[in-house]
């Protein structure tokens, strides 16, 4: 892991990487979206609006991810003392929000049709709503230093503290009565029929290497807005 | 109830949102970039 520690290892990776993951990731969501709107066939129950899945689910996958990916590279940060950690904690923080702020925006409008109604404050919307929360905060916090390359002692245990709402929110389904389904995909297989549950797989890759991509961009400018900081610090001080 | 309209209020947001960051996050990435590459044609 060390490795990599160092900034131009990373850059070096990191270059050629960023065009492929946003490349390839827009070619699959495209792809996955164009043969969950056109090809798969519609839901014996939920009809059409079953199509939302396809965007629904990356969405929720991403926003929990992006929290996991901060609560790791916090515990990275505070043991390893890694300096690429704070700087990767601080990229995935703006698109794990988005993805959240997707998840809900489509689980909501996936809800009228369905459910009937565009919100409930059951265990899965409330604990999806409350991580969006967090990524609010934890981007208040890692924002109010102006070090770009790291994050403060408090946000990083903000980060690993936050990561208990992950569970919660992957077993709400299970622990109380909810509108939203129970877990339809598990290691066990899943529930759903295979000619609607395949277009699912290129937009969840698909989605999950724009995730990266964002990541990369975002970490590349936190790094070089870094590096002109300290040398302007050290052209004042000469 | 059309089922259609939801599906693309559904899909033109997550288009919005995804593009709105991806444009975002490169803008940002170029222009710091360029700042560094400004600063070492400086030196």
């Amino acid at each position: 892991m060390h490795a990599y520690a160092n900034p131009a290892r990373f850059l070096k990776i990191a270059r050629p990487l960023t065009p492929v993951c946003v490349s390839l990731g827009l070619l699959l969501v495209l792809l996955g979206s164009y043969v969950g709107l056109f090809v798969s066939p519609p839901d014996y129950l939920q009809g059409d609006t079953v199509r939302i899945m396809y965007i629904h689910v990356p969405a929720a996958w991403l926003g929990m991810a992006g929290w996991t990916g901060i609560a790791i590279a916090s515990i990275v940060q505070l043991v390893w003392r890694h300096p690429l950690a704070g700087v990767a904690a601080r990229a995935i923080a703006a698109p794990g929000a988005l993805f959240t702020a997707i998840c809900l925006i489509t689980g909501s409008i996936w809800g009228r049709p369905t459910w009937g109604t565009w919100w409930e404050w059951d265990g899965r919307m409330t604990s999806m709503l409350v991580l969006l929360f967090l990524y609010f905060g934890y981007m208040a916090l890692a924002n109010a230093s102006d070090e770009r390359t790291t994050v403060s002692r408090a946000t990083a245990i903000f980060g690993i503290v936050g990561a208990v709402n992950i569970p919660i929110i992957n077993r709400s389904v299970v622990w109380w009565n909810s509108l939203h389904q129970g877990p339809s995909i598990t290691l066990r297989g899943s529930s759903i029929s295979s000619e609607i549950l395949w277009p699912l797989l290129p937009t969840v890759v698909g989605f999950s290497l724009l995730f990266g991509g964002i990541v990369l961009m975002r970490m590349r400018a936190n790094l070089a807005d870094a590096k002109v900081e300290a040398r302007m610090r050290r052209m004042a001080a000469s | 109830m059309n089922h259609w309209s939801f599906i693309i209020a559904a899909y033109g947001l997550t288009a919005l949102g995804t593009v709105g960051v991806v444009v975002w996050s490169y803008m940002d990435m170029r222009r710091a970039e360029k700042a560094v590459a400004d600063l070492e044609k400086r030196r």
